[in-house]
């Protein structure tokens, strides 16, 4: 649990951020979002010290977060960055292996545990492990910085617009893949981005910066419904709002009881891509399958409709 | 075969140059049309050898020593406490280098005697600027996303800089090395006139005595020197820049 009290930061006169109050519970994602220079990097990184704030108190599980020395803090803390900011002159099992390092862990579970990360990122250790991180593509190495990030087996996760740099399929895949790794470790995760798609995608909770101040902190339903100011709104995108919500359920929330014809979609998909397969195929309603190829009864456009609909 | 050609020729250098310093006296008939019958063609006054080994060690000496300094300064420069002290820094690096060698030689002698302490303060001061500027630069533009990732991963300051920042910086701070060890190997020369022991000496007897095979072997040495020390940094610098992706 991170649980941020009345923080401040000010350069000279300029106050980035401004009495900031939230609290991230325990194993879940939030995202802050905001416009650029809205103070949501600075929020971020002094979760971690990078930057020490000027008024106010974090503390991590109870504890201030400056009880211990900076960089002992961040050992403990995962952070990634866009770009992954991967040591150059270091391999790949040698960037995995940096806090494990700093921390004074033997050879041999350093070893173990970047084999574990590699293969849980599905690069090969034996292949990528050698290698340095120029001779990777760049979706490889955001794996491999968010691989690093993990090592030590943080509780907690930050993330600086970590898929900023890579293209919309990959980072369609990578975001996928954190959800699977949040859910593997039940890492409690806060990340930064401007990328109001990416937010709703991801997080249970969106925090909104403006001007260094939180507007609203809340669920993603929640948001949809309730915008708290007119920003919110124009952030969310007033002709996003039932694609958005969509985005939130999985196919398997939406499935009601009964029979279809055509392709199933899986139970894991987005209503929004539910959507998407029911229109394009032109049907009213499409089969849907749990993992397991169980079907778990159908979609029907009318149903989705319904979710779309602005909540009463 | 492109890096075949030049290899071989620097390997030939080498050899005709260990051939020259220990046996000189086959090379006679090379430079005997060179001199006034009865003059010597081979320097005669020492060993050439260890003319050559002075006169590296010399050089040596110093630029190891500028670089720990400028090295030092350049780190102290750009950490946040010491950012003050550029201007500073810079001045006094640029003085060393703008100040001739020969008129640190003339007033050095009178504070630390003849012989070699002239000439090692001469090249040290001479040989300053390229490292001081290179490592600045070497650390100055390293990307901003490493640095960041070095200090979010936990790193303390001193492991920032050893870990990651000087390991990066290397290859451009070898390129001011090579430049300092460059200009320190031509400049040790006029070391000689203070009695320093320095391929100088040949070069100064040759043009006393009028004896231009002398100070055709002892410019010829030094600058074989030069051009082969000045490739092996080179080589270094590709290498250490090919791994970590910079080329």
């Amino acid at each position: 649990m991170i649980e941020i009290e009345n923080i401040t930061k000010r350069y000279g006169d300029n106050t980035v951020v401004d009495t900031v109050s939230m609290t991230v519970e325990p194993r879940t994602i939030t995202v802050i979002v905001g416009t650029s220079g809205s103070g949501k990097t600075t929020l971020m990184r002094m979760i971690n010290r990078l930057v020490e704030p000027s008024e106010g108190m974090i503390r991590i599980d109870g504890a201030d977060n400056r009880s211990i020395p900076g960089y002992e803090l961040r050992r403990h803390i995962g952070y990634a960055i866009q770009g992954h900011g991967l040591f150059p002159h270091r391999t790949v099992a040698e960037n995995i292996a940096t806090v494990p390092t700093l921390l004074g862990w033997d050879k041999k579970r350093i070893a173990a545990k970047v084999e574990e990360l590699l293969t849980l990122f599905q690069l090969d250790p034996a292949a990528f492990g050698p290698r340095y991180p120029h001779e990777l593509s760049g979706g490889q190495q955001q794996r491999v910085g968010v691989a690093r990030a993990l090592a030590a087996e943080p509780n907690i996760l930050l993330m600086d617009e970590p898929f900023g740099a890579l293209d919309p399929v990959i980072r369609a895949k990578a975001q996928d893949d954190l959800l699977a790794i949040q859910k593997h470790f039940g890492t409690t995760i806060v990340l930064v981005t401007h990328d109001m798609e990416e937010a709703f995608h991801l997080a249970d909770k969106i925090a909104v910066m403006d001007k260094g101040r939180i507007v609203q902190c809340a669920a993603p339903e929640e948001m949809l419904v309730n915008p708290a100011t007119d920003f919110v709104e124009t952030l969310i995108g007033a002709e996003e709002r039932p694609f958005r919500l969509l985005s939130i359920g999985t196919a398997a929330d939406a499935a009601e009881a009964g029979e279809a014809q055509g392709e199933p979609i899986a139970a894991s998909v987005s209503q929004r891509e539910a959507l998407s397969s029911l229109l394009w195929s032109g049907r009213e309603a499409l089969p849907v399958v749990g993992a397991d190829g169980a079907s778990l009864g159908r979609v029907t456009l009318a149903g989705l409709a319904r979710r779309a609909a602005r909540p009463q | 075969m492109k890096r075949f050609l030049p290899n071989l020729l620097r390997l030939a250098a080498l050899i005709l140059l260990i051939a020259f310093l220990v046996h000189p006296e086959l090379f006679e008939p090379l430079l005997k049309p060179l001199v006034q019958a009865n003059a010597p063609a081979i320097y005669n006054q020492g060993s050439l050898l260890s003319l050559t080994l002075s006169h590296l060690v010399t050089v040596f000496t110093a630029t190891f020593a500028a670089t720990l300094v400028a090295v030092g300064l350049a780190v102290l420069v750009t950490r946040p406490v010491g950012a003050e002290f550029l201007p500073l820094s810079r001045s006094l690096v640029n003085i060393g280098q703008t100040f001739p060698p020969v008129a640190v030689l003339a007033l050095a002698v009178p504070i630390v005697g003849f012989g070699e302490k002239p000439t090692l303060i001469a090249l040290f001061l001479y040989g300053l600027l390229p490292v001081f500027e290179n490592a600045m630069t070497g650390l100055s533009t390293l990307p901003k996303a490493i640095v960041e990732a070095a200090r979010g991963t936990g790193m303390t300051a001193w492991q920032q800089l050893t870990r990651v920042e000087l390991p990066l910086a290397l290859p451009v701070i070898l390129a001011g090395i090579r430049l300092s060890v460059t200009i320190s190997l031509a400049t040790a020369t006029i070391g000689s006139t203070v009695a320093a022991k320095t391929l100088g000496e040949v070069i100064i007897a040759g043009l006393q005595s009028n004896n231009l095979a002398f100070v055709l072997q002892g410019g010829v040495v030094v600058a074989v020197l030069a051009v082969l020390i000045y490739d092996a940094f080179s080589a270094v610098e590709r290498a250490l820049a090919r791994r970590a992706g910079r080329v």
